[in-house]
């Protein structure tokens, strides 16, 4: 039984066109502190529990320690099983095996899973509560739904050379890189469009403060990450 | 609909532009889950290290009691050493302690260039210090000590719960944890303004430790105490305690400093420690602690108590009385001696005597004489405080409960009651649960839920409760339905750009506003990925350091899942092993690919692993003179220390006995010796390899240990300099 909290989450930030629904929560950002002082930005305002509550953690490392089922089909699943796990409890701030339904997107991409947000959506239908939408989404419902993602390798990754021919569709001018202008167009206006806050993100990271643009080869070198390899193959 | 051949071209274009568009989105909204994922994971890894690591301090207590529990003592005088070593450090009556750290006589040289301090103290020395400290000078150790007495003369008249008006200066600002970060508290001030008296602070606790100017931090605490007395309130933390100091930094950090009064300076702040206050009411209706509060919190009771007993909070571990082999000749003939002239026979009778437990049957031997040397115990202590009434410094706790006589007509609370009250103010953490239960992480207070919470607050009609004792991401962090605040003023406190620090202002309608901060210059430079991949760095070091740490036990528990030996083992069962190891309840799976680099379809090759983790932490010597360190604290003591380990009185130490206690002593800190280094510890020092080790030896050796130190802390310090 879920402990009832007070949520007081950032808002939503919609004029997209296309609606998504409950959105990603404005995470607080790391960067500079931002606004006046005095004022409570939204991360602070969300109740947490402690990260750490001696017991419940050990009892996670136990969860992840029983015993593997022998080889074969019955190994790999059960493998996957205690990595959705794992991933799961990293979100589950009350020890009580319930994530908010805001994460569900972080735990599934963390996974290595790539889906698009009308994807992810149609998966947090299958996991959500059917009556009423608490917020929540238990361990019970998402474990047999994540792990068939998984199995069916759902959502697969995006090859390198993939992403630069998709940069490159965008630099009509085929210069090798987008301006700032082009590049928040395209992202926050085209496809599935980027919050404010992820715009922010991307142009931190990638652009170029003195020429104001993003050199995209760059860019996508900078930011490859390792894939783990003991996804199923 | 026909299109013009321009529109068409124009509609693929878009439409491709849009498929692009997803596509990036898609791969960059994955890119940021992973790092929010790694984000948590570094996160988690500093928090389980870090109160893993409280929970040596009260392993090595519990290994002292256990050295304790085996070893007779041969003279009284040898039983003081014995409890005082426990204790670390001799406790001075009042007298004793003045004469000791005396400063009158202390010339200050012409050549000294730092700030003069002059008492009564004025605006102007806190000023000249904030100024000298932001020139990295160090003031003069006269007037660390004039400071310090000055502090405690003050300190000793404030009630233990300070009460703060918001009437008289319209705002407060708490501060939480400083933990020594001096650019912190520059910062505070800088954004906020210094203390006045139109301006009161509160700080809350755990000034010192952890970062390397915890004296700067305590010399302007002090100063703006006795300079604002009205306006600046101090509450005590659970760094606030000597012997959490021996082990996090503060008192390394003071004999680093003051190299010849340093010893003099320590006893000074012990003391004045003991006498900060335990909490602050804030217009009656806002309680600030440290840590939290228990179901048993009694304001009352906290009110009354004399705080300045509790020298340290550690103390008061019940025994553990299983191994012990008491004889009850010894205890008798031993306590008589020091009992009080009125004998323990002839009990007077006062009401508060305490009442012997029901005599166990005469059969079980040892059941019995346990029950008589407490009791005996108990009396004897409570015949002691017949006699000794007035209250001073020198009480050495003992481990039977005590009934507090020093107010007859005062409820009638037994030392632990007492001693429990302020654990759980200074160590306690809130929990999203219900209920109350220990908090066996950091091996102190408890974990206090929601309803714990709205019974104080009803109780005593308050509205909420700041504390600090956790660090958060943001600085500050709101909990059980925004009835408990935590704030937190040391920023990047785990590494540069791991967290905000921040403090609280409260007007008097009691809204809180926050301001936070983070005090170094190149995290606002750093990019977000930057910053979580510096901040993981360090977080895996740490983490490989604790692996390595544990090698042994870890090859035997991967050995178990290798049961054709051939020397490898599958990724799960490596997640599965590590964890039944270290126990820090750490997601393995997710952390494994910044582990473990290298592996051959799926399989990990174990011991080659380990080895390179070995390779990683450079030296081996590390790890035993951080052993020895443990020891090498005790020093003036070596001759007892090597008594406690000679178990057969030959006046040698057998390879056996060596052997015997360093394998406690690794178990119970966590610190791992193989066998064979093990051995070669106790050959190396062998001088005359005579198979056993002689006294001589054994001084010989913490010589060399000394000599090792010095040579590390400049390998240390070299490497610190290059990181930066």
């Amino acid at each position: 039984m879920k402990a009832a909290t007070a949520r007081q989450g950032g808002g939503r930030r919609d004029g997209c066109a296309w609606q998504p629904r409950p959105g990603r929560r404005p995470r607080p950002s790391a960067a500079a502190p931002r606004g006046p002082p005095g004022t409570v930005p939204p991360g602070a305002a969300v109740e947490r529990g402690p990260l750490r509550h001696g017991s419940p953690w050990r009892r996670r490392g136990a969860a992840a320690m029983a015993e593997q089922e022998g080889n074969g089909e019955d190994g790999a699943v059960a493998e996957i099983e205690k990595k959705i796990i794992e991933a799961f409890e990293v979100f589950d701030h009350e020890c009580n095996k319930t994530v908010d339904v805001r994460e569900i997107g972080s735990i599934v991409r963390s996974l290595g899973c790539f889906p698009t947000e009308a994807e992810l959506h149609e998966l947090l239908a299958k996991v959500e509560e059917e009556e009423e939408p608490t917020g929540y989404v238990h361990l019970e419902k998402f474990l047999p739904v994540m792990t068939k993602v998984l199995l069916d390798r759902s959502y697969r990754p995006i090859p390198e050379d993939v992403l630069l021919h998709a940069f490159e569709a965008l630099d009509e001018n085929k210069c090798g890189y987008l301006t700032k202008d082009e590049l928040v167009k395209h992202m926050t206006e085209e496809g599935e469009p980027f919050t404010e806050e992820e715009m922010e993100e991307m142009l931190s990271n990638g652009l170029d403060p003195e020429t104001n643009t993003v050199h995209y080869r760059d860019y996508i070198s900078m930011m490859i990450v390792e894939e783990p390899e003991d996804l199923p193959q | 609909m026909v299109r013009s051949s321009s529109e068409q071209s124009c509609f693929c274009f878009c439409s491709l532009a849009f498929k692009a568009a997803v596509l990036i989105q898609r791969w960059y909204r994955r890119y940021v889950a992973r790092l929010e994922m790694r984000r948590r994971c570094t996160w988690r890894i500093f928090q389980s290290i870090e109160y893993a690591c409280e929970q040596d301090q009260i392993k090595l207590h519990n290994f002292f009691s256990y050295l304790m529990d085996h070893f007779t003592p041969s003279s009284s005088k040898e039983r003081d050493f014995i409890s005082r070593m426990f204790i670390s450090g001799e406790s001075f009556k009042e007298a004793e302690l003045e004469k000791y750290c005396d400063y009158e006589s202390m010339e200050v040289p012409d050549s000294y260039t730092g700030p003069h301090l002059s008492f009564p103290l004025l605006p102007d020395h806190a000023t000249a210090l904030l100024e000298a400290f932001k020139q990295k000078q160090q003031l003069h150790a006269r007037y660390v000590l004039n400071l310090l007495h000055e502090t405690r003369k003050h300190l000793k008249q404030l009630p233990n719960i300070s009460h703060v008006s918001t009437c008289y200066s319209e705002e407060v600002t708490v501060c939480g944890d400083l933990h020594g970060q001096l650019d912190d508290l520059f910062l505070i001030f800088y954004k906020n303004g210094l203390p006045s008296p139109s301006k009161s602070y509160v700080f809350n606790g755990d000034f010192v430790d952890r970062g390397k100017q915890s004296l700067e931090i305590l010399i302007i605490l002090f100063t703006f105490l006795l300079i604002y007395p009205k306006e600046v309130h101090l509450n005590r933390g659970n760094h606030e305690d000597h012997m959490v100091n021996l082990r996090y930094g503060f008192a390394k950090e003071v004999m680093q400093k003051y190299k010849v009064h340093g010893k003099k300076i320590l006893k000074m702040i012990q003391n004045v420690f003991c006498w900060l206050p335990l909490a602050t009411l804030i217009d009656q209706k806002v309680l600030v602690i440290h840590g939290g509060i228990s179901d048993t919190t009694d304001l009352d009771m906290l009110e009354k108590i004399q705080r300045n007993k509790f020298i340290s909070v550690l103390r008061g571990k019940k025994r553990k009385e299983s191994n012990r082999n008491v004889e009850i000749q010894e205890v008798n003939g031993e306590k008589n001696a020091e009992a009080d002239p009125a004998g323990n026979e002839a009990l007077p009778s006062l009401p508060l005597q305490p009442r012997p437990a029901q005599a166990p049957s005469m059969a079980n031997r040892l059941e019995f004489s346990r029950w008589v040397r407490q009791t005996v115990q108990e009396q004897i202590e409570w015949c002691r405080r017949l006699v000794d009434i007035s209250e001073s410094e020198d009480e050495e706790p003992t481990y039977s409960s005590m009934v507090s006589l020093t107010d007859l007509d005062a409820p009638c609370w037994t030392r632990q009651e007492e001693w429990k009250q302020i654990l759980d103010i200074l160590w306690s953490d809130p929990m999203p649960q219900e209920g109350c239960r220990e908090n066996t992480v950091r091996g102190g207070g408890c974990y206090f839920g929601p309803d714990v919470t709205a019974k104080i607050l009803e109780k005593y009609n308050l509205q909420f409760l700041i504390r600090s004792h956790e660090c958060k991401q943001e600085g500050y962090e709101f909990c059980h339905n925004r009835k408990v605040l935590t704030i937190f003023s040391a920023s990047n406190y785990y590494e540069i750009g791991s967290n905000r620090g921040a403090y609280v202002k409260l007007g008097p309608d009691l809204v809180p506003h926050f301001v936070q901060y983070q005090a170094n210059k190149a995290a606002h430079t750093l990019t977000m990925t930057q910053r979580i991949s510096r901040v993981e760095e360090s977080a895996f070091r740490a983490l490989r350091e604790k692996l390595f740490a544990h090698t042994s036990a870890l090859i035997s528990a991967f050995k178990a899942y290798d049961k054709d030996n051939t020397g490898r083992i599958t990724l799960s069962n490596w997640a599965t092993a590590v964890e039944s190891v270290l126990h820090l309840g750490l997601p393995w799976r997710m952390l494994r690919p910044q582990l473990v680099r290298t592996t051959e379809d799926g399989m990990l090759e174990y011991k080659s692993w380990l080895d390179d983790l070995a390779m990683e932490q450079r030296s081996q010597e590390r790890i035993q003179s951080s052993l020895l360190e443990v020891i090498y604290r005790n020093r003036s003591n070596l001759e007892t220390i090597f008594r406690i380990i000679d178990r057969d009185h030959s006046g040698l130490i057998s390879f056996e006995e060596f052997h015997q206690t360093w394998k406690l002593f690794s178990s119970h800190m966590n610190i791992e010796l193989t066998d064979d280094g093990i051995n070669d510890l106790v050959r190396s020092i062998d001088f005359n390899k005579d198979g056993n080790i002689d006294f001589n030896e054994f001084l010989e050796a913490f010589r060399l240990v000394k000599q090792t130190q010095a040579c590390l802390q400049l390998q240390n310090r070299e490497r610190e300099s290059r990181d930066l």
